[in-house]
């Protein structure tokens, strides 16, 4: 499948670029805003930007890179999954156990060690799992935390485990023909029943308490939150232009093309004798596990993660993202998620003045997620292409101007105007 | 025989006789040394004569002993029965006869012992369980079946027979069989109580028979003693552990070290950088500590402890029992006997009763499915605010209650006015918004999200977060009881009942009526039905708002059982949505069958795994994920050209 893309892009990074300028003009974006965040920083810089806010923008940078995966696979190839921020949350969750693992191993080795006898393996894991667990009322590590000892490993997992995750899921759906709006319910059950289990306390993840203290690093006791989230910055600005540039680049050659046809006409594109379920399958399981690496990256900057982060709601934000930003086009779901995730925070962080409307006042806290639902159904009716069709205009691209009603029953049937001309 | 001492007795009450009357002061006399200082051992036959003298004020001498208002008068060393009275007490002779008062300082009170006073109670419950008084006597039965004595048996025996009231004669005999089986010294006598109660399902005879089988673990190195309830293999019915502390508890075997305990004995015995010879430095793992401490036990420091081989050794040379508390083995097994049968038949009610609890969430998953099930099938449009004009209805039921303070008026009132007020939305959401989008079903979807998280926001800012009340009709509080196992509330009932009317409305709509012929049309067909004079803007219009005025009475429905918040549409959304896509598009009798099925399929998982409903509620999704696999068009699927593609 990924071959499909790779015979045109041997040597050919040059002709890639003149394709797709705006993989350059993002990529100078990014690496401009992220210089300009470290210079304005606490730890690298004048200390503008408090360290909180510096985390914000970390955070809204892992967002981005969620949405890229979200319009590859809802934009490009047409398929809306509302399962992608569950991806997300279970790579928070994996990094989230090794972080607590090891975090937790630390403190207890150095209890343990004023105790006159250092400590044995065995009185180190019991005294990590009594720390973890005896917020739920346990005392023993579950199976699923035999690797949170180990990085590598759980970073393994943290990649594994939701694409495996999406592989299972998308084979079973895709091979029995659930397409459109069946697909997008059947992945919103998914990521129902998975945060419905993740509140379970025996679910072995601490159940509704979920993972805390993600933000203090092992191994980094001495850092100071002020430089770990410029790192975390550096990371998730790092992954957001690779993430870009890979995307763009599996666009942009003729998998990109068959994926665009499958959304437009997947019938067609199967008798044209394309394996339509394994391009499918390809995308939902790559943008599965860009998702998981964006959680990786976000939960430490957020520092705690627990099952509502996979509510059914948490995705649909997501596909509201892509769909303000514009979908079908990578810098559209980055605009974005950007945009309607740092207001989102404005709005809701209860800073900003209520405005007094005679008898009652407009509590912005209360009324933001209002303005969000009816702005997302303004957009969908009056700009389909949303905040990326302004880019349109600069550029002069104009779609079809096919007024008058439709003459045949079809999508695409010649319009009343058309047939005139 | 009986019958005329109960006679005799009744007399005694109504007239006192004065031969009788002196009776009990006189056997009080006879025995007064004995009274005053009562043992256990002996006093028994006085307070049987006591019992037994037919005297009315027997009972009250004994009761007054018990309660330790029995006083001697200092003075000339008479008895009294004495009642507190200011300072001192009011007395009345032995027989009856008011006897003046006396200062506390000038009596003597006599205080038996609690094993005398048990005696005494024992023999006051036949006065009470031949009380004129059917009410005591019904209390006297439910003081011994909370709390049954094998000394209650003789006296609820002996009562039985003159019993004249037909239901308490029934309850004793109850009480008396269930006393039989657990006190009776015959052991036939039992297993014939037992056998008796046949597969009575009540919860007392549960209650009864579960004493008998009570068992505790033993350990023994041979063949245990008293009735074996089965032999325990360690690792398979017990663990290790579990097993070990058993050898502890009997003596058998020497306690074992615990991590904790092994590490303190280390730190103390801490000599000039090591502990028995091992250097500290060496002791960070397990085997290096066991080491130090087998030295330290061989110089004396510390005391003996089972090591691992140890234990396994003391494990391997024991058995292990589960022996029955009850000594006698044709009991114990005439009582396991029936405790099958009567499992057998709880769990065949239980069946019933998870049938009729699946039936009405069923009901209620059908209710909040059907107007999804119209707009969905119907006309392919998928609506996420459904969840919310669910919410809608049942707030318009909360404030119809705050101005209509009747409850049945006003759930009359509420059950159109939800009806009225969802289809008005469901109508302006499809003019604004859906018509719009018609050929982009994944954008209906998020457009109605968009609609559906604004239409959430606004109810909470509107009603504020906590849940609000929607109160039921008295007439429907309570449950219908078929017994111990099966019931269903009213509610539940009245539910069900509203879910079939709809099941028949919508049917009728659709195939008796004409606005039902031109929707099936345009469901086929829109423009085939355009240009035979339908107006299809009208017919998606009228459907849609049809759906959503369902919505809303559905919300009232499920308000009266569930608390009223904001979220509790978005509760119901998935499980609507499955139901539909599970019963298959388009087919009234699909989303029934949908409903159905995942009500019962929720109520059995809930079943197996009691203690958990959102391990419940993960499984069916996991299940339904799966049954798309084999019918991805649901259970009912359209065929042909309008199952389209």
């Amino acid at each position: 499948m990924g071959d499909g893309a790779g015979p045109r892009s041997d040597g050919k990074s040059k002709s890639f670029f003149a394709q797709n300028p705006s993989a350059l003009i993002f990529i100078a974006f990014l690496a401009a805003f992220t210089l300009i965040v470290t210079l304005l920083s606490e730890a690298y810089g004048v200390g503008f930007l408090s360290t909180s806010f510096v985390k914000t923008l970390g955070k809204t940078l892992c967002l981005c890179l969620v949405a890229l995966a979200m319009d590859l696979i809802w934009g490009y190839a047409g398929i809306l999954s509302l399962g992608h921020m569950a991806f997300f949350a279970l790579g928070g969750y994996m990094i989230g156990m090794w972080l607590m693992y090891a975090r937790t191993e630390e403190i207890v080795v150095q209890a343990l060690a004023q105790g006159g006898l250092p400590a044995t393996p065995e009185e180190v894991s019991q005294g990590i799992a009594t720390q973890i667990f005896g917020v739920v009322g346990s005392s023993d590590l579950p199976a699923i935390w035999a690797f949170a000892h180990s990085l590598p490993l759980q970073l393994l997992l943290a990649l594994a485990v939701p694409g495996v995750l999406a592989l299972v899921f998308g084979w079973l759906a895709f091979r029995s023909r659930v397409t459109g709006v069946y697909l997008s319910i059947l992945t919103q059950a998914m990521t129902l029943a998975l945060a419905l289990y993740l509140f379970q306390n025996d679910s072995g993840l601490r159940g509704n308490n979920g993972l805390s203290g993600l933000q203090n690093l092992p191994g980094l006791g001495d850092a100071s939150q002020d430089l770990v989230s410029v790192w975390f910055l550096w990371a998730s600005a790092l992954a957001l232009g690779l993430g870009y540039l890979a995307l763009a680049w599996v666009v942009s050659g003729k998998f990109g093309s068959v994926i665009r046809a499958i959304r437009d006409d997947e019938a067609r594109v199967r008798f044209l004798g394309y394996a339509v379920e394994t391009y499918k399958l390809f995308v939902f399981t790559l943008t599965a596990v860009i998702a998981a690496l964006a959680g990786v990256l976000y939960y430490p900057q957020a520092g705690i993660i627990n099952p509502a982060e996979l509510a059914p709601i948490a995705s649909i934000y997501l596909a509201v993202w892509v769909a303000i930003g514009g979908r079908g086009r990578l810098y559209g779901a980055v605009i974005g998620a950007a945009f309607v995730s740092l207001l989102s925070s404005l709005f809701t962080s209860g800073r900003l003045p209520d405005i007094p409307l005679g008898p009652v006042a407009l509590n912005w806290v209360d009324w933001w997620l209002v303005i969000l639902g009816l702005a997302f159904v303004a957009v969908t009716l009056l700009a389909p292409k949303g905040i990326g069709g302004l880019f349109d205009r600069f550029q002069h691209i104009r779609p079809p101007d096919r007024k008058g009603a439709a003459l045949g029953p079809n999508d695409g049937a010649l319009q009343e105007q058309e047939a005139r001309e | 025989m009986r019958l005329t001492a109960l006679i005799l007795t009744a007399l005694c009450w109504l007239v006192p006789l004065p031969a009788l009357a002196q009776e009990a002061a006189r056997i009080v006399d006879e025995n007064r040394a004995m009274i005053e200082k009562p043992s256990r051992q002996t006093i028994g036959p006085v307070i049987a004569a006591l019992a037994g003298s037919g005297d009315p004020m027997a009972d009250d001498i004994l009761t007054a002993w018990a309660d330790k208002r029995l006083v001697v008068r200092k003075a000339d060393g008479a008895m009294f029965l004495a009642v507190a009275e200011g300072e001192g007490f009011a007395l009345t002779a032995l027989d009856g006869t008011p006897g003046g008062t006396a200062a506390k300082a000038d009596v003597t009170e006599l205080k038996p012992n609690a094993g005398v006073r048990g005696l005494i109670e024992t023999a006051l419950v036949q006065f009470t369980l031949s009380d004129p008084d059917p009410a005591r006597r019904a209390e006297a039965l439910t003081s011994i079946a909370r709390d049954p004595t094998a000394e209650a048996l003789a006296p609820l025996r002996a009562s039985m027979q003159a019993e004249a009231d037909p239901a308490l004669k029934a309850q004793k005999e109850r009480l008396e069989r269930f006393l039989t089986l657990r006190f009776d010294p015959d052991p036939a006598a039992r297993v014939a109580a037992i056998e008796s109660l046949g597969a009575d399902t009540a919860l007392d005879v549960r209650g009864a028979l579960n004493p008998l089988l009570a068992t505790r673990r033993v350990a023994v190195s041979g063949t245990p003693d008293g009735n074996v309830a089965r032999e325990l293999i360690p690792g398979r019915d017990l663990t290790e552990v579990e097993a070990y502390e058993l050898l502890v508890a009997g003596g058998l075997a020497p306690a074992r070290l615990t991590l904790e305990e092994q590490r303190a004995a280390l730190v103390a015995n801490i000599d000039a950088g090591s502990v028995g010879g091992v250097p500290v430095a060496a002791l960070d793992r397990q085997a290096a500590r066991d080491r130090a401490y087998t030295a330290l036990e061989a110089s004396g420091a510390v005391p003996v402890a089972a090591t691992d081989d140890e234990a396994a050794a003391a494990l391997a040379a024991h058995r292990f029992y589960e022996v029955y508390a009850e000594a006698e083995p044709a009991v114990t097994e005439a009582a396991a006997a029936a405790l099958a049968r009567i499992d057998r038949k709880v769990g065949l009610m239980q069946a019933a009763d998870l049938g009729l609890d699946a039936l009405s969430l069923a009901a209620i998953y059908f209710l909040a499915a059907i107007g999804l099930a119209i707009t969905f099938g119907v006309m392919g449009v998928i609506n996420m605010a459904h969840g919310e004009f669910i919410t809608i209805g049942a707030y318009t039921g909360f404030v119809v209650q705050l101005f209509v303070p009747d409850y049945t008026l006003s759930i009359l009132i509420a059950l159109p006015l939800a009806f009225a007020v969802t289809f008005g939305a469901g109508v302006a959401m499809e003019r604004l918004v859906i018509r719009h989008l018609y050929k982009r079903p994944l954008e209906t979807l998020l457009a109605t999200f968009g609609i559906s998280i604004a239409l959430q926001q606004i109810l909470k800012n509107v009603f504020g977060t906590q849940a609000r009340p929607l109160t039921a009709p008295g007439w429907l509080d309570g449950a219908l009881v078929f017994n111990d196992v099966v019931s269903i509330s009213y509610i539940r009932i009245a539910i069900f009942v509203l879910a079939l009317i709809f099941l028949g409305f919508f049917l009728w709509l659709m195939k008796r009526t004409r606005l039902g012929l031109e929707v099936r049309a345009v469901t086929q067909n829109p423009a085939m039905a355009a240009s035979m004079g339908i107006n299809p803007d009208r017919i998606n219009m009228l459907t849609f708002g049809l759906g959503s005025g369902i919505a809303g009475i559905a919300g009232v429905a499920i308000g009266l059982y569930a608390k009223v918040t904001s979220e509790m549409g978005a509760d119901y959304i998935v499980q609507s949505f499955m139901t539909v896509v599970v019963g298959g598009v388009g087919n009234v009798w699909g989303t029934l069958a949908g409903a159905t099925m995942i009500g019962s399929l929720q109520k059995v998982i809930e079943f197996l795994n009691p203690a958990n409903t959102l391990a419940a509620q993960t499984y069916m999704i996991l299940f339904i994920i799966l049954f798309i696999q084999f019918r991805p068009r649901g259970i009912i699927a359209l065929r042909g050209r309008a199952a389209g593609d």
